[in-house]
Parts: C-alpha cells; structure tokens; sequence
C-alpha cells in the first residue's frame, strides 16, 4: 500500500520497479498455469497426468498410481528426470517423461506441489501405552532390532515430507507404496539418494510392507 | 496511476516523462519475453548436473545390489539382540507414574517442544540417542541408568545419574540443566529408569554407549572426511553441516555451528563422534561405513566452529 501511494506522486524508477515485480510475480503464476495445462490437457506429445493420477492429483489407489498433489517439487522434478535418464524404470511413465522438456518438468512440478497435500495431523505422535498396530509401528518407530529406522525419521512428521530429498508419504495409498518398497528390495527401483531406500526395504517382511503400507495410506 | 497519467495529459505539451514511460514499456516487454528464456537456459545445466549426481550412487548400485550393505558377520552381531532389551512401550504403567515417564520420553524425543527452555541449540536428545534412548550403541538410556553413581574423569567426582543428564543439557544441548528436583529431571530420570526394568546394576551392559572403534589404519584426515561428508552425510545434515529444518525445527540436526553441541560435549571428541558415526550413520545403514572413513569423517566434523566449552569459553 505504502509503494502505491509513492508511485501515484511517481518517479519512474520506482514505477519501472513496480512494474518489473509485477511481472515476475505473473511469471511464477504462469509455471503453475502451464503445469495445470499438461495436467489437465497433456503435451500434444503425451497424455494429460490426470487420466492416471487424478483430477486434483490424488492418484488412483486400485491401480497404485501415486498421488500427487502436495508432493514437493524438488522430488517430483528428480523423479521424471529419472524416468527420462531410465535410473526409474517405468514402461508408463518413461515415454511420457521422455516427451516432456526441463520447462514443461519444472511447470509440471511447480502445479502438482502448488495442490493441497494429504491432511495429516499436525502435531508429533506422542508417547502412549495404547498397543500399536505393525504399520504405526514401523512408521513412527521402526525396529531397530531388525536395524530399520522409523519411516518418519526420513520421511518427517507424521510422513509429511522433508523436502528436497524425501517425499511425502503420508495418504499414499497403500498399492504404490508397497509396489515401491518391493521394487527396491528386488533391485527394480534404484534411484534412491545414498541408497537409503534399498538398506530398509532389504529388511522388510511382506507382512512388513503390508502392514505399513496400509498403514501410512491413513496414518493417524 | 491515472492521477499521474492526467496531470501529464493536462499539460498539454510535450513532457519528458514520456520517454522514460516508453523506455520503461520496450523494457517490460523485452522482459516478458527474455526472462524466462535465459531462466530456462540457467535452469537446464543445473537439472543435467543433479542427475548426474545422482547418477553415480545408483549406477554404483547397480552391478553389486547389496553394495554398502554391512557384511553378513557383522549384520548379525548388530542386528542379534544379544544386549539387553528394554521393555516395549506398550507396557508403560498406568497412572501417575506412567504419565512421568510418558513425560520423560515426551522431553527426551521432542526437547524442542517439552524442554524447549533448557536448550540452546537446535538439537533433540533423540539425535545422538537414537529410538528413543533405546538403541543398543546408541549410547541407550537403559545402560547408562544402571552406570550411575560413578567417578567421572571429566569432572573429578563421583557423578548421580541427574548429574550425568546435566552434563548432558549442559555441554551436548548448549543449554541450562534442568534443576535436580525439578518435573524435566524428574520425568528424564523416570523414563530412563523405567527403560532399565529388570537390568542388573554394577555391570556393564552390552550396546552401553557407542562401541569402541578401533584406530584407523592412517591418521584422521579432514580433508577425506570432507569427501566422506559429501557422499554419505550431506543429503540430510547439509552440504553445509546445517541441518534441514521443516517448519522452523530441524528435521535432520545441525552438525556444527550455533544451533549444534558445544566444544564442550562428548561428540566433540573425535573418537566418540567417529565411534557413533561407524555404529549408526547415516541412519539404517549403520556399519556400512570403514573404520577409516568414520574417523575421517569425524574429524571433519569437528573441524568445524560451535559454541564454545562453557567451562573455558574457548
């Protein structure tokens, strides 16, 4: 309010600020705007991310496809580099990757973090004596007897996310994660930094994976 | 705006203004149209480059999948629980006495929030004593319960268990102790010793501390630490060693400057960083470093500036 006052009695290097901030400001929205397009309407080249992953980006649980929406943009933009440089094999998503430019992957990724994430609690677990399912286990305490961290160690509170590196798991659903876990386990998947994901997939059960990937799709 | 543009206008004659208004509007759209662009062309190299380094750890992974893995022998001596085991938490009392050790584990994971007071840096009691104060050669709650009274070369005296906490709020935490009868010391104390049901006292227990690592087979060196640092630590502590905050709280703690332990903690000492380090980083993939590689890595560390010993200041 304070610069719009001035600018009305105006020198032109302040009017020649204000402007340049206006545009810049537009410049960032339109990021958002072109990524909502290839979301919404895809490339020409390829089809729109949400025929898979949702209209709002929330993904499609029966097909584990992932969700999207919230998910930070650091992470989303290393993850279709990845699919395009083949470190993450995917026969759905490399053509589609492939077909986008570092512009596009950027807008992309700008639209899908700028949605609403899944709605987690806010606040930390905290200590209880009520017993513990498997999955709420693994996910906010892990077992060190077997030398697994907590999910959330890595993956934040409440698995809300510690961008750039680690997503947010949290309202996942429970196919895609459990396809991830054993993807790395099997040596499928491998673009995990420092092979962080591999060292704690290895030691996971299958009742392990399902009983924490049903969990983290609602973790409460 | 239209104040101005009228006042030019009313004029009626030619004011220089104009030209300052249509250099100002070549500029805009000039703008408009080369920002993004040479934004874009910035933007491209810095992509290629992060998936080239990226590249590397994966492809290392690739023809060897269990590559830092530690080997089978060590796996099950680290993973057998052949060291005490503390209750689990399910089996927490009720009552009065269940709500201070909740408490204790409240402060001791969440310090930040529950002691946020007596701490002066950015750090949770949780980082240096992983799972909750736990973890066998996580320097774990229940061993050291058991170890107290005991002479403490460190300061000439037959040190309480309370005595041992405030060394630990005051060096480790850069912080104030909490005082001896207060709820904090009360509640640390409760949860340790609750942790300790059924230990034998007097004894050593196996997992106390961090386990002793052997010399390594050159003299510590910084500037492999450096390299060590990079590949390994950096991901979550910083390329900067600064930690990674999420909402204003470190979600990966800071490992030297201001909001990290002071000169005077236990882990400025390079044996017992290097020994926490071989044990447990990066976290999940603990002994996957060498025995050389976690003294480097260590001494690298503590290169770094923090605040200062509150015994000497310095």
């Amino acid at each position: 309010m304070v610069n719009e006052m001035k600018l009305v009695k105006g020198s032109p290097a302040k009017i020649l600020f204000a402007l340049i901030m206006t545009t810049q400001v537009n410049l960032s929205y339109a990021d958002v705007q072109a990524g909502a397009t290839i979301a919404q309407k895809g490339t020409g080249s390829s089809a729109a991310c949400m025929q898979c992953h949702g209209a709002n980006g929330e993904g499609q649980a029966a097909a584990g496809f992932p969700r999207l929406a919230g998910q930070n943009k650091d992470y989303l933009v290393k993850q279709l580099n990845d699919f395009k440089a083949k470190l993450r094999k995917n026969p759905l998503m490399a053509p589609i990757a492939n077909s986008l430019s570092t512009t596009q992957i950027n807008d992309v990724a700008d639209y899908y973090s700028s949605l609403p994430a899944w709605k987690a609690g806010s606040s930390p677990a905290q200590a209880t004596s009520a017993p513990m399912s498997r999955g709420a286990q693994l996910a906010q305490q892990g077992d060190w007897d077997k030398g697994m961290p907590a999910c959330f160690a890595c993956h934040g509170v409440n698995g809300t996310g510690i961008p750039p590196h680690f997503p947010s798991i949290a309202g996942q659903n429970a196919t895609y994660i459990a396809n991830q876990l054993n993807a790395w386990k099997d040596g499928s998947r491998i673009n995990d930094p420092e092979g962080l994901m591999k060292a704690v997939a290895d030691k996971l059960s299958a009742d392990d994976i399902s009983a924490v990937s049903t969990y983290l799709a609602n973790p409460k | 705006m239209n104040r101005f543009v009228n006042r030019l206008t009313k004029n009626g004659k030619f004011h220089p203004m104009w030209i300052v208004l249509a250099v100002v509007g070549v500029l805009i759209v000039a703008s408009i149209v080369f920002i993004p662009a040479r934004y874009e062309a910035a933007k491209e190299p810095a992509q290629k480059n992060f998936v080239a380094i990226n590249k590397t750890p994966a492809v290392t992974n690739l023809p060897e999948p269990d590559a830092g893995q530690p080997d089978p022998k060590q796996l099950s001596v680290s993973t057998q629980p052949t060291h005490f085991t503390p209750p689990s938490e399910s089996d927490m009392p009720k009552g009065e006495m269940g709500d201070m050790i909740k408490l204790g584990r409240n402060i001791f994971v969440h310090t930040q929030v529950y002691a946020k007071n007596l701490v002066g840096n950015g750090l949770n009691c949780v980082n240096c004593h992983l799972d909750a104060g736990r973890k066998a050669d996580s320097a774990p709650l229940w061993a050291a319960y058991v170890s107290f009274p005991a002479y403490r070369s460190k300061n000439h005296k037959v040190n309480s268990f309370e005595d041992r906490l405030a060394g630990c709020f005051r060096f480790s935490m850069n912080g104030t102790p909490p005082a001896y009868n207060s709820k904090e010391m009360l509640a640390l104390t409760s949860y340790s010793y609750w942790l300790a049901t059924g230990a034998p006292t007097g004894k050593t227990l196996a997992g106390r501390g961090y386990p002793k690592l052997d010399n390594p087979p050159q003299p510590p060196d910084t500037q492999r630490g450096a390299k060590v640092f990079a590949q390994n630590c950096a991901i979550c502590h910083g390329a900067d060693g600064m930690g990674t905050k999420v909402n204003g709280q470190y979600a990966f703690p800071p490992l030297w400057g201001n909001d990290s332990y002071n000169a005077g903690a236990g882990m400025h000492k390079v044996k017992n960083a290097a020994a926490f380090i071989k044990a447990n980083m990066p976290l999940g993939k603990g002994n996957s470093l060498s025995i050389q590689e976690a003294w480097d890595v260590a001494q690298f560390v503590d290169s770094h500036d923090r605040p200062p010993d509150p015994r000497t200041k310095k």
